[in-house]
């Protein structure tokens, strides 16, 4: 971890420090939301003034208040605790099924091979976003649809490249020599090949987070995610309203909001697949 | 070349399958009957058994074990034959055949999507062939910034900003409406923008990967100039997958686009869905999809078997 951050170049550095900002941004939100749910009392997100509707930004209220007079500002940090919440729920689903699947597939070959590929290419020909929406119509409207939604189907890409790596290991001399001394499958793949393929892994993670983040945006925006919370996506239906009257301030911040996360996430996983894999670089 | 192609249709076989164990997976294991969403929480018993029986939600999932029926008359054995005649069910929302409220979407979808693909990509060759010209250089640092910032954009943003900026500010463009072709030109080129970072990024890769082969450096010493090594030479080589990448949004033309069909009023497939996702509309949204994915199972299909004709290398290889 050391190493990769100093071989980071200035702007992934950045990056990485702005990740971390948001993400303790992203943790106070989580405890004010907590706090607030034990207290049984109504979080000051979303709290109703109806003296304050449509406030412009001013000290009191740095972003301005929208429709039903509540804070910008403390809305948008919930945003970012549920958009850090849907990275990493959508990710811990994701990515531990398309490593195993990558990794058998890759070390085992043959039939197995088949099934990861076969599996691979169903969930790859179902039409993406719409797919996504399905999934979480029927699970039921909320986060969960979308964890599910998002997560079941973006292993697909992290399973393909881990298992195009494994295969280049298969037959490495360590993997030769472990098979030699009797080690079982399972130890192999998991003691020996696994962290040679890591890298993959944490280039995975910021190359999926970004997408998560823009998915879980789209659904909660289309009215179909995140319910009675300000999710990203809910906040900007919500700007969307009175815009045309000049309110500007509510759709400004959370556009900025989105975009800054989303291209410092970019950014960095550009940054780390040069790092870590020089094969694939400048790879779209 | 007939065993190849023997072979790659056998692949589809089992794909074709798992799109369909998947599809009926998710809607009728998953999800089940729509009755209660559709007729309302204070729907009769009766109401509801008969709205079932209509749809075939009263059936067993997988095989019928009731006397003196067959086996087969079961949800799955349904949905499969269903799907092999083309009958996708009705539509809970506007009570009539799926497929009639789909072959309606079709043209409209494809009038956005078609000119949004052939738009797209030649604007993602040319600015891409510009950072292969200049590579290294402040245009393809330009161009490579730029496409991350694009990238980074959300798709909402950009349909909201197009509307209300070019729309509603500046009155360039019709707001909303399906009525003449200049209704399409707004969200069209929203469409081109929003997927114009990604794909310069992919063309500008695949261009570079073939820059540096000896062929480009023969062609150099031959005397020819850089325009020229790079349109006759280059971009001829580096097609394949670029051909492959566009090649996998054809099914989408189909499908439309979800969130610049609603927003522009266009009839499409896309806003069919998105519809039919806000009423639950389960059959409507799972023919969508099921047709979505077999789509893309023939483009692949076909694209791979139009490689092995022009390319020896795949069929041989």
């Amino acid at each position: 971890m050391r190493t990769i951050w100093n071989r980071l170049r200035l702007g992934g550095k950045l990056c990485l420090v702005v990740i971390a900002a948001y993400f303790l941004v992203a943790l106070y939100g989580e405890v004010q939301y907590r706090v607030a749910k034990m207290r049984d009392v109504t979080p000051a997100y979303n709290m109703v003034h109806e003296e304050l509707r449509y406030q412009p930004p001013s000290w009191a209220h740095p972003m301005g208040t929208d429709n039903l007079g509540r804070d910008v500002a403390q809305r948008l940090v919930q945003g970012a605790r549920i958009s850090f919440q849907v990275g990493i729920v959508t990710s811990l689903i994701a990515i531990p099924i398309g490593v195993l699947l990558g990794l058998l597939g890759g070390y085992f070959g043959g039939k197995t091979d088949s099934v990861v590929v076969w599996l691979c290419a169903t969930v790859a020909s179902m039409p993406g976003l719409l797919f996504i929406l399905a999934i979480s119509l029927v699970v039921g409207q909320g986060l969960l649809g979308i964890w599910l939604g998002i997560g079941l189907t973006t292993w697909v890409g992290v399973c393909r490249t881990i298992r195009a790596e494994v295969i280049k290991h298969r037959d490495r001399a360590y993997v030769q020599a472990a098979r030699v001394l009797g080690y079982s499958h399972a130890r192999i793949m998991f003691r020996h090949v696994l962290p040679n393929v890591a890298h993959i892994i944490l280039i995975q993670f910021s190359v999926r987070f970004p997408g998560a983040v823009s998915t879980e945006v789209f659904i909660s925006f289309l009215g179909i995610g995140v319910q009675g919370e300000p999710s990203w996506g809910v906040m900007i239906n919500n700007a969307r309203l009175r815009l045309w009257q000049g309110v500007w301030w509510e759709m400004t911040f959370v556009t900025l909001a989105i975009f800054a996360l989303v291209l410092v996430f970019n950014h960095l996983a550009d940054e780390l697949r040069d790092i870590l894999d020089p094969a694939l670089r400048n790879e779209g | 070349m007939f065993r190849y192609i023997a072979r790659r249709l056998f692949e589809v076989i089992p794909t074709t399958f798992g799109i369909i164990v998947l599809t009926f997976v998710l809607f009728n294991v998953v999800g089940g009957s729509s009755a209660e969403v559709v007729l309302g929480k204070n729907a009769t018993k009766e109401a509801i058994a008969a709205f079932n029986h209509r749809h075939g939600f009263d059936k067993p999932l997988l095989v019928n074990m009731e006397k003196e029926k067959p086996l087969w008359d079961s949800q799955f054995c349904r949905f499969v034959v269903d799907l092999a005649h083309g009958d996708f069910g009705e539509s809970t929302e506007r009570r009539e055949p799926v497929i009639d409220v789909l072959k309606r979407g079709v043209g409209p979808s494809l009038s956005l999507t078609v000119p949004m693909l052939v738009g797209g990509t030649f604007a993602g060759l040319a600015l891409a062939l510009l950072c292969a010209a200049f590579r290294g250089g402040a245009a393809d640092r330009a161009v490579l910034f730029g496409s991350t910032i694009l990238m980074s954009v959300n798709y909402v943003v950009w349909v909201l900003a197009g509307q209300f900026v070019l729309a509603y500010k500046w009155r360039l463009f019709p707001i909303w409406g399906y009525e003449s072709a200049f209704y399409l030109v707004l969200p069209v080129l929203i469409g081109m923008l929003s997927s114009l970072g990604v794909d310069v990024r992919f063309f500008r890769t695949a261009v570079l990967d073939e820059i540096y082969k000896p062929y480009v450096r023969t062609a150099r010493a031959k005397g020819l100039s850089g325009p020229q090594i790079l349109v006759r030479h280059v971009l001829r080589n580096s097609l394949i997958p670029i051909v492959t990448y566009v090649s996998l949004s054809i099914p989408y033309l189909f499908t439309g686009s979800l969130m610049l069909e609603s927003f522009f009023g266009i009839p499409g497939l896309g806003s069919v869905s998105l519809n039919a996702i806000h009423s639950a509309d389960l059959a409507v949204v799972r023919a969508v999809v099921v047709l979505g994915a077999l789509l893309y199972q023939v483009v692949n299909l076909v694209t791979d078997l139009a490689y092995a004709w022009l390319d020896p290398r795949v069929r041989l290889g």
